[in-house]
């Protein structure tokens, strides 16, 4: 530290307490560009819907010259029967694909997490799925389920099977749609999962092959339960996605046929651009938003949670360590 | 307890060989310590034993069964690691039993084992916490605590002290020794600390570059050391290694000249040339002593002091008994009795 006069107190006691209030100040003052981009490029928008779901507006009107109806729109969406059978669509959705992606996913990593020739050369043709444009994805699973030229259809006729109307009936649909999620996101999983377990420590997992645990107790007893917390978080991400597809089933299915894979992505897009309810449409919105919101604010306190967890058992072990 | 053996253990890793042809055999019940610098290839003989490395070629046999091939689950073995590899999401008594948990063992008779260890290691009032609510020398002990309950034939021992700070360790050590007395048991013991070696040892394993250079006892190795590593691996401060030459039933250097004990004088090399080496605690002062010794840094520990000066241009360190300290730049004269003095081949480093 350098002395001298450029560093000893200032003498009026006014002019420190306005310095140590500009101190305090500064970070604020550093983080507000970015605050205010989050405001207009964020909170607007939002504002803008919430003000959106309490109008009754078609397209043709602006903002201004539609009626305001309150709460209407958020109740007669209670009493929708289409909108209800999207919730249930979106939700059968989400917790299929989410199941499925998580076993599958960290099945595969728990096969993969080993020392094999080419296994990085693997682990990047395992995450390409993930890499291409959803659009383009429902494209692909289109061709590929086409009734009469499909791979699928093609390949079962060569084994003397019934074609499957893959897309064209209500209760292959919605599966068929499920497969192509899958298909797209397990990857998502499998590279968190091994990421996962590649973190492990490697001398518990040495330690309980010579407690005398078996392959399979090893996954059961050390390797999925040290694995927990990315998973609970991996799954919670992959939830709050599966609620806002839109793209691969709209390409491959647009929400038919009939209502049988109408998520409530769909619901919302048809309601603005075929029925031209705006209003209607916000409120819809702001339902899924509110459904995204629970998930990520339960991610948060688990995260809340066990950064608590961990500061306790520190604040033992500390005590113990100095007794 | 059953006999161990290794058989012309070998080990390649990648195409480099880091073992080549290790024989040893455990006795029944012995305490057996590997030491060696770094990279000697104690850490994976143990490992090898352990079943957690694949053997290049070779032989391990446990009480004459061949079980080099056999998963570490069917060699009937507990190993203590050196980070003590405890399970982080089990409480302490969970990671007792867990090998008795997955052996289905009845659940009274584990509550009854790890109460048991519990009590005697002193972790009684800490078996609900999870390991990283402990400290460093509890940690330690559930993981011990956890090798004891298994009642396995064989005891592994990766560095388990070298984690804890240096009183710690102390402490540590004796309750192994301890330990050591109450159960009847092999046990495998790796460390690079020849204090630890020393003082837990039966037998002592000195390893250097995936080679056994010397097994003996304690007093053996200390006493006796077969070669010029061994001498200056084992014993604090360490052995000090001078050039000399024998000449008419003495051995004379830069600095000093010490008549040799009766038949000594055969051996040494043709051109006569030897290596010396002389213990720090072989020198005591004398009056009569033939060395002047000239004091540049002295050490004083209370008892003894550990006092640093040159024999010709060679730096050397010698461990007297001091009532007082001694001040740097006394000159004191030394002697060496002639059963102290340890003699090699300066080419092949074997002991003469």
């Amino acid at each position: 530290m350098r002395g001298g006069p450029a560093h000893t107190l200032p003498k009026d006691p006014l002019m420190a307490t306005a310095r140590r209030r500009a101190n305090r100040l500064t970070p604020y003052l550093f983080v507000a560009p970015a605050l205010l981009v989050l405001a207009v490029g964020l909170l607007y928008p939002i504002g803008y819907m919430v003000w959106a779901s309490f109008l009754d507006w078609s397209p043709s009107q602006r903002i201004g010259e539609a009626e305001f109806v309150g709460m209407r729109n958020y109740v007669g969406l209670l009493g929708d029967a289409s909108f209800q059978e999207s919730v249930r669509v979106t939700l059968v959705f989400a917790a299929a694909v989410v199941s499925i992606e998580m076993v599958l996913g960290v099945g595969l990593a728990l096969l993969l997490d080993r020392q094999i020739r080419g296994m990085s050369l693997l682990r990047t043709v395992f995450i390409l799925p993930m890499m291409i444009a959803p659009i383009v994805v429902g494209l692909i699973w289109r061709y590929m389920y086409h009734p009469s030229v499909g791979v699928f259809n093609r390949t079962l006729e060569s084994w003397g099977l019934e074609p499957i109307p893959w897309l064209s009936s209500p209760d292959w649909a919605l599966a068929s749609v499920i497969i192509a999620d899958v298909w797209q996101w397990t990857p998502f999983v499998f590279i968190l999962s091994l990421a996962a377990l590649q973190s492990l420590p490697r001398s518990a997992l040495e330690a309980a092959r010579v407690d005398g645990a078996s392959e399979w107790q090893q996954v059961w007893h050390i390797k999925l339960p040290l694995m927990l917390p990315v998973l609970i978080v991996t799954a919670l991400l992959r939830l709050i996605d599966a609620f806002k597809v839109l793209e691969v089933i709209l390409v491959m299915t647009n929400g038919g046929p009939g209502l049988s894979t109408e998520i409530v992505s769909l619901r919302i897009q048809r309601t603005v651009a075929e029925f031209r309810q705006l209003g209607t449409g916000a409120a819809m919105s702001i339902y899924l938003l509110l459904i995204v919101l629970v998930l990520t604010v339960a991610m948060f306190l688990f995260g809340k949670w066990r950064e608590g967890r961990d500061a306790r058992v520190r604040a033992r072990a500390a005590e113990a360590e100095a007794a | 307890m059953p006999v161990i053996e290794l058989e012309n253990l070998r080990k390649d890793y990648g195409g480099a060989t880091v073992m080549e042809g290790l024989d040893l055999t455990m006795e029944d019940g012995e305490f057996t310590v590997l030491v060696g610098p770094s990279g000697c290839g104690k850490s994976t003989t143990l490992r090898m034993i352990a079943g957690l490395e694949d053997v290049t070629d070779g032989r391990i046999l446990i009480g004459g069964r061949d079980v080099t091939d056999l998963d570490p689950k069917e060699r009937d073995l507990a190993m203590v690691f050196q980070d003590y590899a405890l399970y982080p999401h089990m409480n302490v008594a969970r990671n007792m039993s867990f090998a008795l948990r997955l052996q289905r063992m009845d659940k009274a008779e584990i509550d009854r084992r790890v109460r048991d260890v519990a009590e005697v290691l002193g972790l009684t009032d800490y078996l609900g916490r999870k390991p990283a609510a402990l400290s460093g020398g509890q940690r330690q002990r559930v993981a011990m605590g956890r090798a004891l309950v298994r009642d396995a034939s064989t005891f592994l021992f990766d560095e388990p002290l070298s984690n804890l700070d240096a009183k710690l360790r102390g402490q540590m050590r004796a309750e192994l020794a301890e330990t050591r007395q109450r159960v009847e048991k092999n046990m495998i013991y790796v460390t690079h600390d020849q204090v630890e070696a020393m003082t837990l040892g039966d037998r002592i394993v000195v390893m250097r570059a995936g080679r056994i250079m010397q097994v003996g006892t304690p007093e053996e190795l200390f006493r006796r050391p077969r070669n010029l590593f061994v001498a200056g691996f084992i014993g604090s401060p360490p052995m000090n290694f001078l050039p000399g030459r024998i000449e008419e039933g003495r051995v004379v250097g830069e600095g000093f000249a010490l008549p040799l004990g009766p038949g000594r004088a055969g051996g040494a090399a043709p051109s006569g040339a030897v290596t010396v080496g002389l213990r720090p605690s072989a020198f005591r002062r004398a009056a009569d002593g033939d060395i002047p010794f000239r004091v540049e840094i002295s050490e004083y520990l209370g008892a003894t002091s550990v006092l640093v000066g040159r024999l010709g241009t060679a730096r050397v360190q010698v461990e007297v008994d001091t009532p007082a300290p001694v001040r740097v730049g006394e000159t004191l004269q030394l002697g060496v009795d002639p059963d102290q003095l340890h003699l090699f081949d300066p080419q092949t480093e074997a002991a003469l």
